[in-house]
Formats: structure tokens, C-alpha cells, sequence
């Protein structure tokens, strides 16, 4: 498989191969916790972290897998470096940990960063990988906050509410009361309301895709994805 | 068929891997365990002077604690009850509850409760409700909690120790009543075992047994 150029691995990460918009991978945490710029936010950032160290260190041990064991190698690397995380940010920020503890978890239901490991970093070397891992992270990063926004706005008419919780105290300014005396709109703040909000935000990428799309090109060319995995 | 050469070695590898992987949590696990009970030791510091202010009470309040099971009290472990003396006199006691029914699974509680049986307030030790709508039983997430400050059993009375949407007094929230539901009721159980067990409560002394959780 050749390898991609850093602005490649960054486009397909970020837009023409989003994990959120386009792969449509790792949907239950995305769903489970966008009701708040700030908790989509928190689970961004725990999956960035994780996306590129298991992405690094599938990328190292790939020419020691055999194809038979693969799949359960890269299983058995993201849960070990789930729990590490997990008890590293237990022991040293403690603080952190209450706050996005019910986050970490989470990421093992990420199917996303198996797919990761298995499309893309099992197949490159090491600096490629951990570049896919963090423009996918950031990708996904990107979707949960645009997600949180929409239904923090809808759902109770804020925007950034407990920013302190992630920033410290510096934080709490971030917070905005975007329509006052808003007394919410309870769809958005339920999971149907992510449903919706996801289908929305794809159905504005496809817009904004056939825009850019020069005239003349009636049907729509396949992204010219790396690694492209559908599943759950 | 007898296992290939390519098995064997297929066979060994994951098992390296499994090892490795093992190796590694367990050496996390190693490295950080003191700090971690510590972590914890400090944050229940903190969340007990938060519960019972200092100068109500002279004893170590942390190490005057028993261990006490109860179905009232939920959990099928031993929960530490914490004990504020000031001059040998009880004054207030904090109770650990579990409420097993929330939303994501158990909540655990801290419940400071005055010796006549007010409430000093409550605090959410761990819970997994839903982020973003459960959670605000915590007080991290938003002030709920601090509803239960001054109520005791009988003001309200007890068929009013509910959430709104049950016909009680307690504030359930936008989009979520379980968890608000479990931890009014958790409170409630929790005043109760100690209306009946208060005196029994202060006169045993001190557990030396820890509890399997913080």
C-alpha cells in the first residue's frame, strides 16, 4: 500500500473520510454523549488520545501479526491501553478523572479505532500512523463539538455550559446564555435529537461536497478514501 | 491434523501479545494503586468536610467509622458510616448509600444527616448515569443535590420524599427521572435505617476493616 502525504492522511481524517460523517463508525459514544459542547468535547479529546497511541503501537508490532490473530492483537492493544489511561488519569489527575471518568470506557465502544488500526495503521509506518490517528481524532473531535453545539443551543440555549469542568475556573467565561429564559426544546437534548443532528450535519457535508464539485461532474466520485472501512 | 509449524508459532504469538498487554495493565495498575487510594482518600476528606462543617465536631471524623450492612442502606457490602463527636457527644454522622437503581447502575451516596436527624447535606460518590442528562444528580454537573439540605423524615413528609413527577417535593430533571428518582429514594432509605438504628449507630466502636470500596 503506498503511503499517503501528511496533507492526504489530515483531509481524510478532518472532511473527505470523517469517522463521524462519512465512515459513520463509532456512533454509540458519539450519540450517548453530545447533549453539551463541553462532555463532546471531553469524549474528543479522551479518543484522540487513544486513536494515536493504539494507531502507534499497531503500526510497530505490524510485521510480528499474523493475519489470523490480528484482529484479536489490535483488541487485546486498545483494552490495554484503555485501562492505562483509565488508572494513569486516576492516579494523576484525579480531578480530570472525575470529571471524564464515565468518558474512557466509553472509547472501547469505539469501533473506530479498531477500524483505524486495522484499515490503515497495520499497513503504514509508524509517523503516518500516529498522524491517521490524530487527524481522525480531531475529525471526530470536530463532529462531536459541532453536534454538542447544536443540541446544547436547541436543547437548553446555552453554549459551553460547565467549561470549568475541562479548563479549571479560567474556563467558566467560555460559557454563554445564548437565549435567555429558553425553557429547552427536549427533543434535541434526547438521543433522538442526535439522530437527527447527526443526519443533518452529514446531509450539509454532501451539500457542501457537490458544491465544490466542478461543474459538469453529474454523479458523485467516490471519495479517494485511505483505508475506507464501513461498519458498525 | 497435527498443528503446524505456522499454528505453533500463530498460537505462541498471541499468547506474547496477551502477556505483554497483561504485563503492561498490571504494571499500571502497580505503579499507580497508592495514588489512586490516596486520590481517594482525600477526595472523601474533602466531600466530609463538605457534608459536616468543622466546627460542628473535634473527632477524627474520618477514622471514626464502622462498617454497617443493610438493606436500607443498599449494596450487598459492608458501607462505612462516618461519626462527628464533639466532646465525646455525637453530633452528626455521615452515611454511605447505594441506590441500585439508576439509570446506568448503582449510585453511590454519601448522606450527612444532623443527630436529630436533619439532613447536612449529600453528596454523589460514583454513578454512571447518562452524561449530558442523569448526571446532574452530581454536583459537579449542578446544584440539584443541595435540595436535600435541612429536609428531614416528616418535613416533608415521608409520602412527599419523591421527585415532582411521582407527586413529591423533589425537582426531577429535563429529559431524566430516574436518576433523580433513585437517589431521592436512596436518601430517604438511608434516614430511615438511621431514625431506627441512631443510638446503635454511635456506641460501637471504630471498624478497623476496610471496605472493599473507598
Amino acid at each position: 500500500m503506498a503511503e499517503p502525504t501528511p496533507g492526504r492522511i489530515l483531509a481524510d481524517g478532518l472532511w473527505d473520510n470523517n469517522p463521524a460523517l462519512v465512515q459513520i463508525l463509532g456512533l454509540c459514544p458519539l450519540l450517548a454523549v453530545t447533549a453539551t459542547v463541553v462532555n463532546g468535547l471531553a469524549l474528543g479529546l479522551a479518543t484522540l488520545a487513544t486513536l494515536v497511541l493504539s494507531n502507534s503501537v499497531v503500526s510497530l508490532v505490524r510485521h510480528h501479526v499474523t493475519p489470523e490473530i490480528r484482529v484479536a492483537v489490535y483488541v487485546l492493544i486498545i483494552a490495554c491501553i484503555v485501562t492505562a489511561i483509565e488508572l494513569a488519569m486516576n492516579a494523576f489527575f484525579h480531578d480530570l478523572y472525575l470529571i471524564l471518568g464515565i468518558f474512557v470506557p466509553l472509547i472501547v465502544t469505539n469501533c473506530n479505532i479498531l477500524a483505524r488500526a486495522e484499515a490503515f495503521a497495520s499497513r503504514q509506518r509508524l509517523l503516518p500512523a500516529a498522524l491517521d490517528g490524530l487527524a481522525m481524532g480531531l475529525g471526530f473531535t470536530a463532529v462531536l463539538v459541532a453536534l454538542g453545539a447544536m443540541r446544547e443551543l436547541l436543547g437548553r440555549g446555552t453554549l459551553f455550559a460547565q467549561a470549568e469542568l475541562l479548563f479549571g475556573e479560567a474556563g467558566r467565561w467560555l460559557e454563554v446564555t445564548v437565549l435567555e429564559d429558553y425553557r429547552g426544546w427536549l427533543l434535541a437534548a434526547l438521543p433522538p435529537g442526535a439522530f437527527i443532528g447527526l443526519g443533518l450535519l452529514i446531509a450539509l457535508k454532501n451539500v457542501i461536497d457537490a458544491r465544490r464539485r466542478p461543474e459538469g461532474a453529474a454523479t458523485p466520485a467516490p471519495a479517494p478514501a485511505v483505508g475506507h472501512a464501513h461498519g458498525a | 491434523m497435527a498443528p503446524s509449524r505456522h499454528m505453533l508459532r500463530t498460537g505462541l504469538l498471541l499468547g506474547l501479545f496477551a502477556a505483554a498487554g497483561t504485563l503492561l495493565v498490571a504494571a499500571t495498575h502497580e505503579a499507580t494503586r497508592e495514588r489512586i487510594v490516596a486520590n481517594e482518600r482525600a477526595y472523601l476528606l474533602r466531600t466530609l468536610h463538605e457534608l459536616v462543617p468543622e466546627e460542628l465536631y473535634d473527632n477524627d471524623l474520618a477514622a471514626d467509622r464502622i462498617l454497617v450492612r443493610d438493606p436500607l442502606l443498599g449494596g450487598r457490602e459492608p458501607l462505612p458510616v462516618f461519626r462527628a463527636r464533639r466532646g465525646g457527644r455525637p453530633v452528626a454522622a455521615v452515611l454511605t448509600a447505594v441506590a441500585p437503581d439508576g439509570y446506568g447502575g448503582a449510585i453511590r451516596l454519601l448522606v450527612g444527616v444532623r443527630h436529630d436527624g436533619t439532613v447536612l447535606g449529600v453528596r454523589i460518590l460514583s454513578h454512571k448515569e447518562t452524561p449530558g442528562l442523569g448526571d446532574a444528580i452530581d454536583q459537579a454537573k449542578s446544584p440539584w443535590v443541595e435540595g436535600f439540605r435541612g429536609k428531614r423524615l416528616g418535613d416533608p413528609p415521608a409520602r412527599l420524599w419523591r421527585v415532582r413527577k411521582d407527586g413529591g417535593v423533589f425537582d426531577q430533571f429535563t429529559g431524566a427521572t430516574i436518576s433523580p428518582r433513585a437517589v431521592v429514594k436512596a436518601v430517604r432509605r438511608a434516614l430511615e435505617y438511621y431514625q431506627r438504628h441512631r443510638e446503635a449507630l454511635f456506641a460501637v466502636p471504630p471498624s478497623r476493616e476496610e471496605p472493599r470500596h473507598g
